[in-house]
């Protein structure tokens, strides 16, 4: 690819050509629309109904069920502590960070390498971002999916406090909801990287969600952490997110560790829609600056065969 | 087209037979011709790409870290640590046997690769002997780093009962994981895009019922002995027995049981997977899966 070709489509993946690139607001959405119902075939038509659904909720149940069984041996099954609802929670939700954010990124290794239409979508009149983004739909559903079987199974099978009417609907569904924006977001920013690597391309998305489960206090609260290794999850948004969740859902799960119960449900918004901007922010320009050193590079349409 | 589909097949195995009339002396050479050509990619793939070892690592002990968090936030003895350390480096066999094993003749057929090996004078058994010690060798030193490294940051008390009970049944248990995963590479041959999805799905699930972060004794004992079929299991419950000195209150079954059962698994593992290798070959070829890539 020629510098000059190559900077033209970076204006044009800016918005100065907006109409060449399907720019209206209406393309996108038909463009976002296609994107969710591709990535749904590609998700699910290997298999029936059945088996998709099976093997939608086989592997987060059986997560699930090494952290119940760890849990139960050590404290007899003693379910009712509040300690068995962060963990179970924490977890439950934790899914979304491996179909949402890994789904987004894994399109780039599966589009390039798999399939290798990735090329054939950066000609087509589509803004790569929001073509990556509705590719995520697809996981984001099996995602809930699954997070609704494992809390379901944890209400009657394990005695999940988690009564409908005590919900606090309209906090847990804001915390949701900006959660996934944010989830989409650092997807985003994978891809990104994705696209300008070769050799690790698998293994980024591994590090960096396993990174995030360890640190952001998803299935154990963030004092067990040694103390230097704390300010890392205080400063990732799923630490926030999390905990929205989990006040959200269950009472009483807040106040059993002190790690972020001096904060308000308020301040914790507050935490979590400012970290969720600046990582979209940050997601934003570092795609961008890799989506245009991949088409400098002519890394579009590389296949490395690993 | 069907004429040749037909056709096709039977040039490929007497092709097969030539080799095999070639008497037991060329053959056997070939053979094992095979299996270093095959083991070699594996060993020097180590060495292309460095960084992959500290990925591979790495990767891991993220997971035994938060495991070994959760016990520490439930307030577990100290042995449950060093039962997690132990699981979590052995997760590389499993993972290694599943996407670098099992899946492998899938990979192979969507690169083009199984066409090449059908065709050739070589084994499909010396192929799969040849990526097992391969493989096995890589994962071994990755095993090794994961539970040295856990050991050290999380201070687990490692006391060994006998190094030869230890390395029989670090050995049995391989050779049976191994058989394993040699006798299911025969089913990825009739596996389209399926395959990869199989694959994941074989990981959570196995690292529960093997028991990879709790002593597998903690299961149902019907379901602990239904989950012995997986080698994993019972290598990972005798070696735990072996390498803690807590580790025989929460065994699952006598090491000597254990070993016995594991050598019988590794003798019907192999031998399966030779006659089953050969069924599905014919198999595969007949019905022209050998070539295609439904993805």
């Amino acid at each position: 690819m020629s510098s000059e070709s190559g900077m033209t489509s970076a204006r044009t993946w800016l918005g100065v050509q907006p109409r060449a690139r399907g720019g209206t607001f209406l393309n996108q959405l038909r463009s976002f629309a296609v994107a969710a119902w591709l990535g749904w075939q590609i998700e699910s038509n290997w298999a029936d109904v059945f088996l998709f659904a099976v093997y939608s909720v086989t592997k987060p149940i059986a997560g699930a069920a090494i952290l119940v069984i760890m849990y139960s041996v050590i404290t007899r099954g003693d379910f009712d502590s509040p300690l068995f609802a962060y963990i179970y929670l924490g977890n439950a939700f934790y899914t979304y960070v491996g179909s949402v954010m890994g789904g987004i990124s894994w399109t780039i290794i599966d589009d390039r390498e798999r399939y290798k239409m990735l090329k054939y979508v950066y000609v087509s009149p589509i803004r790569p971002p929001v073509y990556l983004i509705g590719r995520g739909v697809a996981r984001f559903l099996a995602g809930t999916m699954s997070v609704l079987v494992t809390i379901v199974a944890g209400v009657l099978f394990l005695h999940l406090p988690l009564v409908l009417g005590d919900v606090n609907w309209p906090m847990f569904l804001a915390a949701l909801g900006v959660g996934v924006a944010m989830l989409a977001m650092l997807g985003l920013l994978l891809a990104g990287v994705v696209m300008l690597t070769a050799h690790h391309m698998f293994l980024i998305g591994e590090a960096v969600a396993g990174a995030l489960f360890l640190f952001s206090g998803a299935v154990f609260p963030l004092d067990v952490l040694p103390a230097w290794l704390r300010p890392i999850g205080f400063a990732m948004p799923l630490t926030y997110w999390l905990e929205l969740l989990r006040r959200s859902l269950v009472q009483g799960v807040a106040q059993a560790y002190p790690t972020l119960s001096r904060f308000s449900d308020a301040q914790l918004f507050g935490i979590l829609i400012a970290l969720t901007a600046l990582f979209t922010v940050v997601a934003l320009v570092v795609f961008r600056w890799c989506d245009h050193q991949a088409r400098e590079r002519g890394l579009i349409d590389r296949v490395s065969n690993y | 087209m069907a004429t040749a589909s037909r056709a096709g097949p039977r040039s490929v195995l007497e092709t097969k037979r030539m080799g095999a009339r070639a008497g037991l002396g060329v053959s056997l050479r070939v053979f094992l011709q095979t299996v270093a050509a095959r083991a070699y990619p594996r060993l020097v793939a180590q060495q292309r790409e460095r960084s992959w070892m500290f990925f591979d690592v790495f990767l891991p002990m993220i997971g035994v870290s938060a495991y070994v968090f959760v016990y520490r936030a439930i307030g577990a003895p100290e042995a449950y640590v060093g039962f997690v350390v132990i699981g979590g480096a052995m997760t590389a066999f499993w993972m290694n046997v599943l996407w670098a094993m099992s899946s492998q003749l899938y990979w192979e057929k969507e690169q083009g690769n199984l066409a090449l090996y059908i065709m050739s004078p070589a084994s499909l058994m010396g192929i799969l002997l040849g990526m097992a010690l391969g493989g096995m060798t890589a994962t071994t030193l990755r095993a090794v780093a994961i539970m040295l490294l856990g050991g050290l940051i999380f201070h687990v008390p490692f006391a060994v009962v006998s190094v030869p009970a230890l390395l029989g049944t670090f050995v049995l248990a391989m050779a049976a994981l191994y058989g394993m995963g040699m006798m299911t590479a025969s089913l990825f041959l009739l596996f389209g895009r399926e395959a990869w999805h199989l694959s994941n799905l074989a990981q959570e699930p196995v690292y529960l019922l093997s028991g990879f972060y709790f002593p597998v004794k903690t299961l149902n004992f019907w379901v602990a002995l239904a989950a012995s079929m997986i080698p994993l299991t019972l290598g990972l419950d005798a070696l735990r027995q072996l390498v803690f000195p807590a580790g025989a209150a929460f065994g699952f079954l006598s090491v000597t049981i254990e070993l016995g059962i594991l050598a019988g698994l590794a003798v019907v593992f192999l031998i399966g997977s030779h006659f089953l290798l050969q069924h599905m070959e014919r198999v595969a070829i007949r019905e022209g899966r050998i070539t295609e890539s439904r993805r």
